[in-house]
């Protein structure tokens, strides 16, 4: 296991770069007073509500929920919320305060018990996904060396919440929803570890501070982008757009939540939900998608490293700085693209995204297997960015053609579906 | 008061009588797939166990094997699922009391 | 193993397993029945992280959690008229005798060794476990991937309606 250590970081309890610092008193003080033992309890206590009070809630609140409206309200020509409050800031806790005093209603014919179960379950596994993300260099409250594989193995029990959610209502589009949100995950799944097994691959085993890095550590993998002044996404750029539409299949961002599409089933698994225990899953929601983003920040946007610059600008504000960049690109895809098809999404996972993800991580391996051979030269790793780069543009354009996609027949302005060669039903023509 | 092997295997046992009860016992094709892998758990338990307890020159051993049982677990479970579904669309029912076609 | 956390985290760990084990076993509902296999699953991976196989602990819960019990889940939806029933069949005495006897020989068998147990044994990474895959027992894992894609191709196989087969032979 590699050291860990920020050769600037001071031990002094006023230096706001490290946060661990204050903790560390604090519960030196406390373990004068309590009996053993506790303080370990007191420990994690204390890092849950921390990370929940300077990260979690407050991205949810300002970013997942008022951000995310004023974006897409700007991005459509709107205003979005600007009654409560000055421009409307207060709108998040008018949200939450009409949610708490609003009738949580239960079906008769429902099964009672899974349908109140099923919320709570929901909001678990998203409070232990953030025991992980490593927030600085010494600022994760749990560093295990398989914490890669831990995000992925917790991040797959809120499936069984909303199957559970889906199932219990006893309504045929609750369910609906639930066969999708299962059939999706499980084809999204495949394609999401092989682009996370390319980041591995690349961070695991290379030199660091005398020992080797272990790529399935999520604080190995920013020490890597530390030593090599390199993010993996500059090696990865097919993982990375790989991750993020999986990742937002899975969670159901809007244009590939198919699980609760309001057009077709009309609310999907959260149909039969109100009050607050649609109030959780809505909000959970939006953790999740932080959590996710807070990983891919980590694996792929180099963490709490900024290329030197962590050593004066505290490190937990950029890892949260690069958490909420690419929170950004959730917002910006739901503001943008229109929402596809069940059997599209399905197609596009098993046709396109694994083919795609395969070869990613064939191309990489080569590459590493090159790299080690070469006793990890810091100048090859830049043109392995380069040769990558090209290679993703190239694969993804060859596949799409391959598939079918002709870019000639994209149009440039507004056309009828049949002249831009789009299908259009045997029967259905317009006599123009 | 100490935990030993014992322990991990008693629960690993009970485990496993538990799944046989359940695989015996059932109706639905579907409970009886549980019942196998609630026994294939159990073994992978106590094979962790013997993994860390034992005295060994190769402890990872245990391991191993129960990455190989995971796989295999996998694949039934898809395959009888699978069956389960097909049987289904044919005979309308997955219970293993009315799958008699054979008999005479 | 000694230690207040360790001994805390182990009856709490086998209340929570077995009794969702049980729950599979009297549960009427075929439902709940999986949601009682999930717990068990999720208990197991804690008596995994308990003798430090961390690497299997979270196979377990991708594997067992993600993919098996959603695959069941999707079989029950998938059988919808078979009805949710977790009923037993005749043979339930005879069959729970039989496991009861059991578990009484291995109690037996269990207590009534004395098990040679060394000093615990040096914490097992990934990479020990990623060795041994690839050198002792790489004749197997490559099975193993036979195996997967036999699996995959029979499930595909199996699954299939007629009119799907009819349209792929007309291709």
């Amino acid at each position: 296991m590699a050291p860990y250590f920020l050769a600037l970081s001071t031990n002094h309890w006023y230096d706001i770069r490290d946060l661990s610092n204050i903790s560390r008193v604090i519960l030196e003080g406390a373990d004068k007073i309590l009996p053993f033992g506790f303080v370990y309890v007191l420990a994690a206590l204390l890092g849950f509500v921390a990370s929940f009070l300077i990260f979690v809630l407050p991205s949810q609140l300002y970013v997942g929920v008022y951000g995310e409206r004023k974006i897409i309200g700007r991005m459509q020509s709107r205003y979005g919320p600007n009654r409560v409050g000055p421009l409307g800031l207060l709108q998040p806790i008018a949200d939450a305060i009409k949610l708490l005093t609003k009738e949580a209603l239960t079906p008769t014919k429902s099964d009672r018990l899974v349908m109140y179960v099923a919320p709570i379950i929901f909001v678990m596994p998203a409070v232990l996904l953030f025991a992980v993300i490593p927030f600085g260099p010494r600022m994760v409250f749990a560093n295990i060396p398989v914490s890669l594989l831990y995000f992925l193995a917790i991040s797959s029990v809120p499936v069984i919440a909303t199957f559970m959610a889906g199932w219990s209502a006893n309504n045929k589009y609750s369910l609906f929803g639930a066969m999708r949100i299962v059939g999706m995950t499980i084809s999204y799944e495949v394609p999401l570890v092989m682009a996370l097994l390319g980041a591995v691959v690349i961070t695991s085993g290379a030199p660091f501070g005398g020992g080797v890095l272990n790529g399935m550590a999520l604080q190995d993998m920013v020490l890597w982008s530390r030593e090599f002044h390199m993010w993996v996404v500059f090696v990865q750029p097919l993982g990375i757009a790989i991750y993020f539409i999986c990742i937002s299949a899975e969670l159901n961002r809007t244009p590939t939540d198919i699980a609760e599409a309001e057009s077709e089933i009309v609310a999907g698994f959260l149909t039969e939900y109100s009050g607050m225990k649609w109030g959780l899953f809505y909000g959970m929601d939006i953790g999740y998608a932080i959590a996710a983003s807070a990983f891919a920040a980590t694996v792929f946007l180099g963490g709490w490293t900024l290329f030197g610059l962590e050593k004066w600008v505290p490190p937990w504000m950029i890892f949260i700085g690069k958490t909420h960049l690419f929170y950004f690109i959730f917002i910006w895809t739901r503001g943008t693209l229109p929402r596809l098809r069940s059997d599209q999404l399905m197609a596009f996972a098993w046709k396109f995204l694994l083919p795609l993800s395969l070869f990613n991580l064939f191309v990489i391996t080569t590459e590493r297997m090159i790299w080690s051979d070469q006793d990890y030269a810091k100048g090859l790793i830049y043109l392995f960015a380069v040769i990558n780069a090209v290679l993703a543009v190239g694969a993804v354009y060859f596949w799409a053609r391959f598939n079918g996609y002709k870019p000639e027949n994209t149009p440039i302005r507004p056309r009828l579906v049949k002249n831009s060669g789009g299908f259009v039903p045997v029967g259905s023509e317009v006599k123009s | 008061m100490s935990i030993g092997i014992e322990h991990f295997l008693t629960v690993g046992a009970l485990i496993f009588c538990l799944g046989l009860g359940v695989a015996l016992s059932k109706r639905n094709a579907i409970g009886v797939l549980m019942g196998v892998e609630l026994m294939l758990n159990a073994v992978n338990l106590t094979l962790i166990t013997f993994s860390r307890f034992a005295i060994s020159d190769r402890p990872i051993t245990g391991q191993t094997f129960v990455v190989f049982i995971i796989t295999v677990a996998a694949a039934e479970a898809a395959v009888a699922l699978a069956l389960a579904v097909s049987v289904y669309r044919n005979r309308e029912t997955v219970d293993i009391d009315q799958i008699n076609l054979l008999r005479s | 193993m000694d230690g207040g956390g360790v001994v805390f985290a182990f009856y709490v760990l086998s209340a929570v397993t077995l009794v969702a084990a049980g729950g599979v076993m009297v549960s009427r509902n075929l439902f709940h029945a999986v949601l009682f296999l999930i717990l068990t699953f999720v208990g197991i991976a804690g008596f995994f992280v308990l003798l430090s196989a961390d690497f299997i602990a979270m196979a377990q819960v991708i594997i067992y959690v993600g993919a098996i019990a959603v695959l069941v889940l999707f079989a029950i939806l998938l059988t919808p008229r078979a009805g949710r029933n977790n009923g037993e069949t005749r043979f339930a005495a005879p069959g729970i005798l039989l496991s009861v006897c059991l578990a009484a020989v291995f109690l037996f068998v269990i207590h009534d060794t004395a098990w040679q147990t060394g000093d615990l044994a040096p914490s097992l990474g990934v990479a020990e476990l990623g060795e041994a895959l690839l050198t002792t027992w790489v004749l197997p894992f490559e099975m193993a991937s036979v195996l997967l894609t036999a699996a995959l191709v029979g499930a595909i196989m199996l699954a299939r309606t007629p009119q799907e087969e009819a349209e792929d032979a007309l291709a």
